[in-house]
């Protein structure tokens, strides 16, 4: 177990590595600069900004040294919010994503999860049929859709919640998350659904009805468990989904999060934190994948880990 | 002997998208306290359908009962609730089914799996249940059972599964024991192994069995009576002897006489011909006629009764009626009939009659 983990960890460095070259090729091989956009400044200007910021140089250079310092946890410096520590501005960006992508993935989660439940469980009735639309809806309305309705409906008419802004607490985050949930939801309920009705057609739950387990037992007890690998599977990306698409919804609702924040250094070609924030997802995806991939082992024993025999 | 199981007159309908598919039609047979029923059958002919009635196993949106009764101590099984049935389910009547690599749940260790139906219907503790899973284990021949009960099913072989399975099924000391095909999916030298932990384990605790199969070996090895099933019906029903040795119904002498056998390795190898019916639209007469070298013209208009052959034994065809035309059996069977005391073409001495 301890070898695999660490064998593990070694190749979640190679994926970060790997990643972080490819983005910053490609972030250089995208016309503009930082600073270009900037056209009051005079050749002369330019040249000394871009001196100061080392743009000057060679690619190679600037890439040896933008890892050297990543190596170091160093991000380099925003260009456009007053040379702030592209770190700094990650974690003090990080609260409010991290609040409406946990909240929007538990409730989604454990909302689908109870509608897979019910459908599967009451297969071909009114509630599969409940739970089906509910599905269709989450899936093919996109979340901003579901945002401004949200918007209009609780916060405008009946004004239930703030229209938008992270002001009033957790009242803020309610609508947001809500708008958030519907993917996970629809995903989840799908899933569960599907996997449930093949598990409760399985032999062993034919056995399980035959020493006289009564049907909440068969549910919870004998097929859950067994339903679970396939959502599993899919929720490491659907939490890293959550949090970076949360991009659209942060800016519907004007909450103050990264997905805002990295929007708006697209806008402006804002290297450094468009590089960081990248790097931030995609080491948050690798960590989830691997836990994942745990959390198999603890649901499925047939799937040990390599190394894992006691 | 005290009769543990009756079942009378029991018909039972599928509903499919098709129509209603006629899969009992009929079936009557009891089960003695401490004896072993064999059903044999081929495929489609009703014989799992049939127990997994007496369980009721089958999924209630699909399947109904159609008439008749499962008299179980007193009781109809086809009139209780859910509820009611939970409670004789692993209880008084446990199962045992085909495939050992698919009947245990994954996710569960096999302590826990053994130890359900103990905690379910008898009041012990959680401690005392594991005390009684170990046994168990021991008890079908499970090595080191301290150890193994913490193990999940895929930790143990196919033929070490099935003896979880049957761990399990005899956990609560049941009544009747319904196996299923238990031996099918496993290869031949684990099948005799299972077949002698099975046989050793009914004078253990007395239970009575019901063992469904289309392995004929395996009938002649455990079973007391046999009932042959076709079409949703039984054909004919007696001992193991009269079955094997004196056969009436064409059926019967069919599928005796594909059972390949030492003595004759170098002929071929009979096989009826045609398909069994198909139970959509069910035959107006004996199901097996069309296949059936010895139909009778009445065969095809009007299903045969029970004809008794001795207090054991009946059949249901219409050559036992006193006016059919006599016919000869297919020459394998006559040859197994002259070894039957009581059969017509008896040849022995012993006890000889004429």
């Amino acid at each position: 177990m301890t070898k695999y983990i660490t064998r593990r960890i070694f190749y979640m460095f190679i994926t970060f590595f790997l990643i972080a070259t490819a983005t910053f090729f490609l972030m250089k091989a995208l016309p503009g600069s930082p600073i270009s956009s900037a056209s009051k400044l005079s050749p002369t200007q330019l040249a000394v900004v871009e001196a100061k910021y080392g743009l000057d140089q060679p690619i190679p250079v600037q890439y040896a040294k933008y890892m050297l310092n990543l190596a170091q946890g160093d991000l380099g410096n925003s260009f456009q919010f007053k040379n702030a520590s592209v770190t700094d501005l990650i974690i003090d960006r990080l609260g409010p994503s991290l609040i409406l992508g946990t909240q929007g993935l538990v409730l989604g989660v454990t909302l689908g999860i109870l509608l897979g439940m019910i459908a599967a469980l009451r297969q071909n009735t009114i509630w599969d049929y409940g739970s089906t639309f509910v599905a269709i809806i989450g899936i093919s309305i996109p979340s901003f859709v579901f945002a401004t309705f949200l918007q209009y409906w609780l916060a405008v008419q009946w004004e239930l919640f703030p229209v938008a802004l992270w002001k009033d607490g957790w009242m803020s985050s309610v609508l947001p998350s809500i708008a958030l949930a519907m993917g996970p939801l629809a995903t989840a309920s799908r899933f569960i659904r599907t996997e449930m009705i093949e598990v409760l057609s399985s032999d062993y739950i034919t056995l399980a009805k035959s020493k006289g387990a009564n049907g909440f037992e068969i549910a919870f007890k004998h097929a859950f468990r067994n339903a679970l690998i396939p959502l599993v599977t899919v929720l490491g990306p659907l939490a890293a989904g959550l949090l970076t698409g949360s991009l659209v919804i942060e800016q519907i609702f004007a909450i103050p999060g990264i997905g805002e924040q990295f929007v708006k250094s697209i806008m402006s070609n804002d290297f450094s934190i468009i590089m960081g924030t990248t790097l931030f997802f995609s080491a948050f995806l690798i960590v989830v994948i691997f836990l994942v991939d745990v959390l198999y082992g603890i649901i499925d024993p047939r799937i040990r880990l390599s190394g894992g025999k006691d | 002997m005290e009769k543990i199981l009756e079942v009378k007159n029991l018909e039972l309908s599928f509903h499919t998208f098709a129509g209603e598919v006629k899969a009992i039609r009929g079936v009557n047979f009891d089960l003695k306290k401490g004896e072993t029923l064999a059903i044999v059958g081929e495929s489609g002919s009703g014989k799992s359908v049939t127990t997994k009635a007496i369980m009721r196993l089958l999924p209630e949106s699909s399947s109904e009962f159609k008439n008749g009764q499962i008299l179980f101590n007193g009781k109809d099984l086809t009139k209780l609730s859910d509820k009611e049935m939970q409670k004789i389910r692993g209880k008084d009547i446990s199962m045992i089914f085909q495939d050992p690599m698919t009947s245990l749940n994954p996710t569960m260790t096999i302590g826990n799996q053994i130890m359900e139906p103990i905690l379910k219907h008898q009041k012990i503790g959680k401690a005392e249940a594991r005390k009684v899973a170990i046994d168990l284990l021991r008890l079908v021949g499970m090595p080191k059972p301290e150890a193994r009960i913490k193990q999940y099913p895929h930790q143990f072989s196919g033929g070490q599964r099935q003896r979880i399975v049957i761990a399990i099924a005899l956990a609560c000391n049941p009544q009747i024991l319904i196996a299923d095909e238990p031996t099918t999916a496993l290869d031949v030298t684990i099948q005799a192994q299972i077949l002698e932990l099975m046989k050793d384990l009914q004078k253990k605790i007395d239970t009575s069995i019901i063992f469904i199969t289309h392995d004929l070996g395996v009938v002649a090895n455990v079973a007391d009576r046999v009932a042959v099933m076709y079409g949703g019906k039984i054909v004919e029903i007696g001992t193991v002897d009269e079955i094997f040795y004196n056969p009436q119904h064409p059926y019967t002498w069919g599928l005796l006489s594909s059972m390949p056998s030492l003595d004759s390795a170098d002929e071929k190898l009979y096989a009826i011909p045609g398909t069994p019916p198909d139970l959509l639209y069910p035959p107006k007469g004996d199901a097996f006629a069309l296949r059936s070298d010895y139909a009778l013209k009445i065969d095809l208009e009007e299903a045969p009764p029970f004809f008794k052959v001795s207090d054991t034994h009946s059949a249901a065809t219409w050559l036992l009626h006193p006016d059919a035309p006599q016919v000869e059996p297919p020459l394998a069977i006559v040859e197994r009939m002259k070894k039957f005391p009581g059969s017509r073409y008896y040849e022995g001495t012993e006890g000889g009659t004429y």
